[in-house]
């Protein structure tokens, strides 16, 4: 099944690849070729080796054996210049774009063209600046800042100033986890375009339904293996988990029965300024209520003025039946409510610190006698949830910021149910986490909720919510658009509601 | 993403309001110090004196020339403490050197005194890169290290005017198309920094290191070489100072200089070069000086406590930073 060297549409040709990284077998006799024209995929759960490989042809690291071909010419990528040379870009969103300096000049960052005294030529630069975004179909003004842009926008002059070094391999790391879906579509758009024009895209995601939708061919690594390359045509989604995960997910929803108890809060015509309004609803014992909507809708707005963070403009929040009046997290924690927010790294952990102080964080007055901490008790502690939420790590020493995606959401999870919370709200909780960690989070939460624990489930993808809520709510641009119970919801009634106001259609009436 | 990341605003026309928000604090602090030089002249007739002018504006060609060294260093991030001690140890080495020597070329002696200055920020740099230290450590060891290498060298004595050569005097003195020389020296690196800020690709990589540290290793930009070289600018700019310094004042002591690494931060902050890096222009560095050198001025004709300057300039510096962050805060720069 491989391309052989000789064959002139293959671009980037890999071969048993090895790398220790950190301490850890990254990969092991690993193969990963790249025709010219196509997106290729590469898929695998988390610590399965897809950044390790992207860093190798991106030139940061090298690998420990194995061999490299560009253009069927051996090659050595030692650093991001050589890749860069050979017309190998990222697109990295934020993270490689300079927010003080103009579109134009981040196009031409490091290759601006002069004028003939040697200085650079402003002019020149932000005429040529304009043509990859014409060609992108991009409206944007060359000469403002990058500050300010939204991540879509962003992701396009980073495509503009790939096109303008003349990027044989483009390599995108979830480039829609930040987008709308219009602004997806659009991206694809461009992907599809970049192909035609004979150009790579290589293309890491979790996606499983967008990898079907714009990828030619799929690569599956498993546990730093490469396990097999396929055509996406010839493949289906239960094949292609199979393959990351190794065993058959007969169901990546785990299926129970939900037993709902008595109302624990209630929520009255919730408002905040600009934000939401008109937000009403109860949440029960025992239920999982998905909160569903598009980019923007406001959920997590929501969540954080109900947990304290943001406190609400008007409206009444009940919890047992008595108003509360909650303005700070501290209150919502004492009435028993967890937040797990939706960016871990910079609101769910201190990532500088180890698992163990990641995790007592919130109830650390627990082991806490006069001034002193009892770090015994802690450890114990610690360990106890570490183990009930099965965190791979080298321990409960190793840092939080060494942690895989999916071991990180764990530690934010066994903090806040160290806190034994009733109401617990999560946001995106399964975001950017492979498909094993998927199933075991879900999993996790299906067990609390069958042991009376209320879960608000604040979630983008419409599999989810379908699989695991047992009632669906919909939000759209600050307002309730939408509520189902399980049995009646579908992907078109909660696209429908989501979209509602969008679309300038009258709103769903909530159920 | 919901929750807004960091780069992500309401306002689309952020970066217009940016530019906008630039333009009227500029304009306010010209504004101010007009206003505050109206004050004084009511206040007291010497203001509007010629002479007080020069005085003036060697204050502010003296800051403007350090300041613009330690924009530099505040684009990337930085910051460098030690311009005072290269001020002052740069002076006390060139007097010293130039004392008594009435037929020494004064052409040499400039020479000599940047070449000082290279050699000093080098040391910063070399600090700074090799030696990783943060900007803040590293320039208050060498702020500390260089001060005290003025005694070391003067031995406690101070230089003085009689024992210069006129020549050197004259250095800053000498009338340029109606303009002392010092003036010109200012306006020179003014728009010599300018220019390589716009029109060089080291000054890209300084705005861009700066911008986002992160994103410059990808990006292909050399951070030691371009975090070394601004030190070394800062270094050389603060030796020019130190030798302008001795010719227009024409002594020089062991306390030479002191205090004066707060007044280029104050000048290039309350001028509007943001403490978070990524911007700042020599216009800025000029308005922050202007302000600063009228306020001086006013204080030592007022016959207030010179030293009160201090607190001026710190609380000035808190202002221009709380306002400003304030802003920053409202377009969701990290």
């Amino acid at each position: 099944m491989s391309d052989t060297q000789t064959n002139h549409k293959v671009i980037l040709d890999m071969h048993n690849i090895f790398k220790n990284y950190e301490g850890v077998r990254a990969l092991s006799n690993v193969h990963f070729n790249l025709r010219r024209g196509e997106v290729h995929a590469l898929v695998g759960e988390n610590g399965a080796g897809k950044s390790t490989l992207v860093k190798i042809i991106m030139g940061v690291i090298h690998p420990d054996s194995g061999t490299i071909k560009f253009a069927g010419e051996p090659v050595k990528i030692s650093n991001p210049h050589i890749a860069q040379g050979l017309g190998i870009a990222a697109i990295f969103q934020e993270a490689s774009l300079f927010p003080d300096l103009s579109v134009a000049e981040n196009i031409f960052v490091g290759h601006e063209p002069m004028n003939k005294i040697g200085g650079i030529d402003w002019r020149k630069m932000n005429e040529l600046a304009k043509e990859p975004l014409k060609e992108l179909g991009v409206n944007l003004d060359v000469k403002r800042k990058i500050l300010g842009l939204s991540i879509a926008q962003m992701q396009m002059v980073e495509i503009a100033k790939a096109l303008t070094a003349n990027a044989q391999i483009l390599i995108m790391d979830e480039p829609s986890s930040s987008l709308t879906l219009h602004e997806v579509n659009d991206l694809f758009r461009i992907v599809k375009k970049l192909r035609d024009d004979n150009r790579s895209i290589l293309f890491i995601s979790h996606r499983l339904e967008e990898i079907f939708e714009i990828a030619d061919r799929v690569t599956v690594f498993r546990d730093g293996q490469y396990i097999d390359t396929k055509d996406v045509k010839d493949i289906t989604q239960e094949d292609l988990v199979r393959m990351m995960v190794g065993r058959n997910i007969s169901q990546l929803f785990p299926k129970f029965e939900v037993q709902r108890g008595e109302v624990i809060m209630e929520v009255k015509n919730l408002k905040k300024e600009g934000l939401f309004e008109n937000i009403s609803f109860k949440l029960h014992k025992g239920e999982i209520l998905g909160l569903a909507g598009l980019v923007g809708a406001r959920r997590t707005e929501l969540a954080t003025t109900l947990f304290g963070i943001t406190p609400p403009d008007s409206g009444e929040v009940y919890i047992k039946g008595i108003r509360v009046n909650i303005k700070h997290p501290r209150k919502a924690m004492s009435l028993g409510m967890a937040y797990v927010p939706e960016n871990r790294q910079m609101h769910g952990l201190v990532l500088q610190s180890d698992i163990t102080k990641n995790i007592s964080l919130p109830i650390i007055k627990n082991f806490t006698k006069l001034l002193f901490v009892n770090r015994k008790k802690e450890l114990i502690k610690a360990q106890e949830m570490h183990d009930k939420l099965d965190v791979r790590s080298s321990g409960l020493q190793q840092l939080a910021q060494e942690l895989s995606g999916g071991n990180q959401q764990k530690v934010v999870l066994a903090k806040w149910l160290s806190t034994e919370p009733q109401i617990l709200i999560l946001d995106e909780p399964t975001r950017g986490i492979d498909v094993g960690t998927k199933a075991a989070v879900h999993e996790l939460m299906g067990k609390l909720a069958s042991q009376g624990l209320a879960i608000i489930m604040i979630s983008s993808e419409l599999p989810e919510i379908l699989g695991m809520s047992d009632r669906v709510m919909v939000m759209c641009e600050g307002h309730l658009t939408g509520e189902f119970v399980r049995a009646e919801a579908s992907q078109e009634k909660i696209m429908t509601a989501a979209t509602a106001r969008t679309l300038r259609d009258p709103a769903v009436s909530a159920t | 993403m919901e929750s807004n990341s960091a780069l992500r605003v309401k306002n689309k026309n952020s970066s217009s309001f940016l530019t906008a928000f630039s333009t009227w604090r500029e304009l306010g602090i010209v504004a101010v110090t007009l206003l505050l030089m109206g004050a004084i002249t009511l206040r007291s007739p010497y203001f509007l004196n010629a002479a007080n002018f020069e005085d003036i504006l060697v204050a502010i060609s003296l800051t403007v020339i350090v300041a613009c060294g330690q924009m530099l260093a505040i684009i990337i991030r930085g910051i460098d403490l030690s311009v005072s001690s290269i001020v002052g140890l740069v002076a006390m080495a060139v007097g010293l050197f130039i004392r008594d020597k009435f037929d020494f070329p004064m052409g040499w002696t400039l020479v000599m005194g940047i070449g000082f200055g290279i050699l000093l920020g080098a040391i910063n740099g070399l600090l700074i890169t090799l030696g990783k230290l943060p900007p803040l450590i590293a320039t208050l060891a060498s702020m500390s290290i260089f001060r005290g290498m003025v005694v070391v060298f003067s031995g406690g004595e101070w230089v003085n005017t009689y024992r210069i050569a006129p020549s050197f005097l004259q250095l800053t003195r000498r009338l340029v198309l109606g303009i002392p020389a010092l003036i010109w020296f200012a306006i020179l690196i003014a728009v010599g920094i300018t220019l390589m800020m716009k029109y060089t690709r080291l000054g890209r990589q300084i705005y861009a290191l700066g911008s986002n540290p992160n994103a410059a290793d990808v990006a292909g930009i050399p951070k030691n070489k371009v975090t070394f070289i601004v030190y070394l600018i800062s270094g050389t700019l603060a030796g020019l100072a130190g030798i302008l310094w001795a010719s227009r004042y024409g002594s020089v002591t062991n306390e030479t200089g002191i205090g004066f690494e707060l007044q280029t931060v104050a000048a290039c902050v309350v001028g509007g070069v943001s403490v978070l890096g990524g911007s700042g222009k020599v216009l800025n560095v000029v308005l922050g000086a202007w302000l600063l050198g009228i306020i001086g001025n006013a204080l030592t004709i007022s016959n207030i406590n010179p030293f009160l300057r201090l607190t001026i300039n710190g609380v000035l510096i808190i202002s221009a930073v709380v306002f400003d962050t304030l802003i920053y805060r409202r377009l969701g720069k990290q």
